[in-house]
């Protein structure tokens, strides 16, 4: 804000609108680094899936030949599949589990505000330190299965495909879920109580009450979780990249593991951005489905019971 | 007490599971990291051992760890401080202001939610490497700030749009500036969820792993999580260290969680939870 402090001097109402401008220049620090860093990266990474470069050299247009080498690439496929199916496994199991968890720590017992906080531990681990402690955890010789002395988990978890991918998205729920629970409880306990109790009146079960209340009255807060979880599911980068740095083979290649790869290491920036701006699309795409799929109907739920 | 008269047995279940699946790999790394290399691979992987003591937390203490230690905390500082500031400061014109500017801006920063870090990391390497930051904390710090600030303008306005308008007039009437009133009324007023974006941002600054591995380069830039990966491969045979320095390089975090939880709990569920 250039303006000093304008200590006594009183506003006319009619300076309103002076007034208001002035306010306005105080966004403008935090929109500078936003654009700076956030929006021209986005046009930049656009321009740059229709160029060439090393990561060190000049930059030279290309046209369409990154984009051509990434779409015919035959190892394509397989990585959008695997992209997809972490997507789509991990959403199907952190939903329920998140709404179940959510609804009981909704309740409000003393120790259940205890179990939040312990649930809550995953979330304050690094992902590097997580991918790090199960890879230990895993080991099949001195792992988990040996102190449990069952032999059925002493598996080669990290190096068979279908394991592994099942692997990392156990992870993900294991660190996510708790976020969402939260999410959830504080959804459910935003419920007005009188829903519940007309329920109550009318002799509705526990499960009646879960399916007949609860779930239409957070579907609102399923679609933001859904939406978080789907984005952020197409980000998983670090997790993979420690725990199995795509392998074994590429079985659990997503995409942006992939852009990594061909960009830091292969030193494909084109290609690279190729990667970078279908993960975009893919998200944008998922977020405004999701929010039709939520947002279609008028939230009349809320009328019904009240 | 929702639901009604019994019990309910099955959120219990599945609440004690959950609690088992999430305690057994916390308790594993706190039990492993008071090992010695030996008897970790002597010893069953979930008894503590009879001689545990604190041998592993001196050796990583010893190696380089505080620098990356300190180089975190250089980075999250470093990141917090600007992005609460700025973010506060953009979300009170937002808030207070009118015009097409101020919706113009907030638009750009909601609709800068759904942008993936990732996704654009290319071009942000790109433009640190022209700025010269190439290796320096400076590299993490700028993306980190420009990326933190959507969410924390959000839950900022939101926050600072519940502050009673009386307040702001009364302020008015005295002849206060708009300036006085941000620091003197609303700063001091939105406090918790202050504390909600700088607990929230600081964890993900703490534990960023992606910026670090692209920006930088030399060992003593790195930072805790980028170090943790690198010490696994280094000391792989050597579990019970890498599991002290997790229990190490997590310790601020807990520390933080346990000042501002529930700030930030709050201030998560009141963000998300509509």
């Amino acid at each position: 804000m250039t303006a000093a402090p304008s200590g006594v001097h009183l506003r006319q109402p009619a300076s309103r609108s002076v007034h208001d401008t002035r306010v306005g220049l105080l966004a403008i620090p935090a929109l500078i680094f936003f654009v700076a860093f956030a929006v021209l990266p986005l046009v930049g990474v656009l321009l740059l899936s229709f160029s060439q470069w090393d990561g060190i050299g000049p930059i030279v247009p290309a046209g369409l030949a990154s984009w051509r080498s990434v779409l015919t690439d035959p190892a394509l496929p397989q990585t959008i599949w695997v992209t997809f199916l972490l997507m789509v496994v991990s959403w199907a199991i952190q939903t329920p589990a998140s709404l179940l968890i959510g609804a009981f720590l909704a309740g409000r017992h003393r120790y259940r505000e205890w179990l939040a906080v312990l649930y809550f531990i995953p979330l304050l681990l690094s992902t590097a330190a997580i991918a790090i402690t199960y890879k230990a955890l895993l080991d099949p010789n001195f792992g988990l299965g040996v102190g449990l002395g069952i032999p059925l988990l002493s598996q080669d978890w990290l190096g068979r495909g279908g394991l592994a991918l099942g692997v990392v998205i156990f992870i993900v729920s294991w660190q996510f879920v708790p976020f969402h629970s939260l999410i959830y409880q504080g959804a459910i306990q935003q419920i007005p109580q009188s829903l519940y109790e007309a329920a109550q009146l009318d002799g509705a079960g526990r499960c009646r009450k879960f399916f007949a209340i609860t779930l239409p009255q957070v579907r609102y807060t399923i679609v933001t979780s859904s939406t978080l979880m789907v984005i952020g599911s197409l980000t998983f980068f670090d997790l993979v990249f420690v725990l199995t740095a795509g392998g074994p083979g590429d079985a659990t290649r997503v995409l942006a593991l992939d852009m990594y790869r061909r960009g830091f290491q292969a030193n494909l920036m084109g290609p690279a951005s190729v990667i970078a701006v279908i993960l975009v699309l893919i998200g944008l795409g998922l977020a405004l489905l999701l929010r039709r799929l939520g947002g279609g109907t008028p939230s009349h739920s809320q009328l019904d019971g009240a | 007490m929702r639901g009604g008269e019994r019990p309910n047995w099955l959120g219990a279940l599945i609440a004690c599971l959950w609690l088992a699946v999430v305690m057994i790999p916390v308790y594993w790394i706190v039990i492993t990291s008071l090992k010695s290399q030996s008897t970790y691979f002597a010893t069953n992987p979930l008894l503590p051992s009879p001689e545990s003591n604190f041998d592993q937390y001196k050796f990583v203490a010893e190696s380089d760890f505080p620098r990356y230690f300190l180089n975190s905390v250089v980075v999250t500082v470093g990141t917090v401080v600007p992005t609460v500031l700025l973010a506060f400061m953009a979300a009170y014109a937002i808030v207070r202001g009118k015009g097409r500017f101020l919706r113009w801006a907030n638009m750009l920063f909601l609709s800068g939610l759904a942008i993936p870090l990732q996704a654009v990391v290319i071009p942000v390497y790109l433009i640190i490497i022209r700025l010269r930051l190439y290796d320096t904390p400076l590299a993490i710090i700028l993306p980190s700030i420009a990326f933190a600030i959507p969410l924390s303008v959000l839950i900022l306005a939101n926050f600072i749009r519940d502050v009673p308008k009386e307040l702001f007039e009364s302020m008015r009437m005295d002849g206060a500036s708009e300036w006085a009133t941000m620091w003197q009324l609303a700063f001091p007023l939105t406090r918790p969820a202050l504390v909600t974006v700088s607990v929230y941002n600081g964890l993900t600054v703490w534990n960023g792993f992606l910026l670090p591995l692209i920006l930088t380069q030399s060992p003593d830039q790195r930072t805790l999580p980028l170090a943790l990966w690198t010490f696994q491969g280094q000391y792989s045979v050597n579990v019970p260290a890498v599991m002290a320095s997790v229990v190490l390089s997590t310790f601020p975090v807990i520390v933080l969680y346990a000042l501002g939880r529930r700030q930030l709990v709050s201030g998560l569920t009141a963000g998300f939870s509509k």
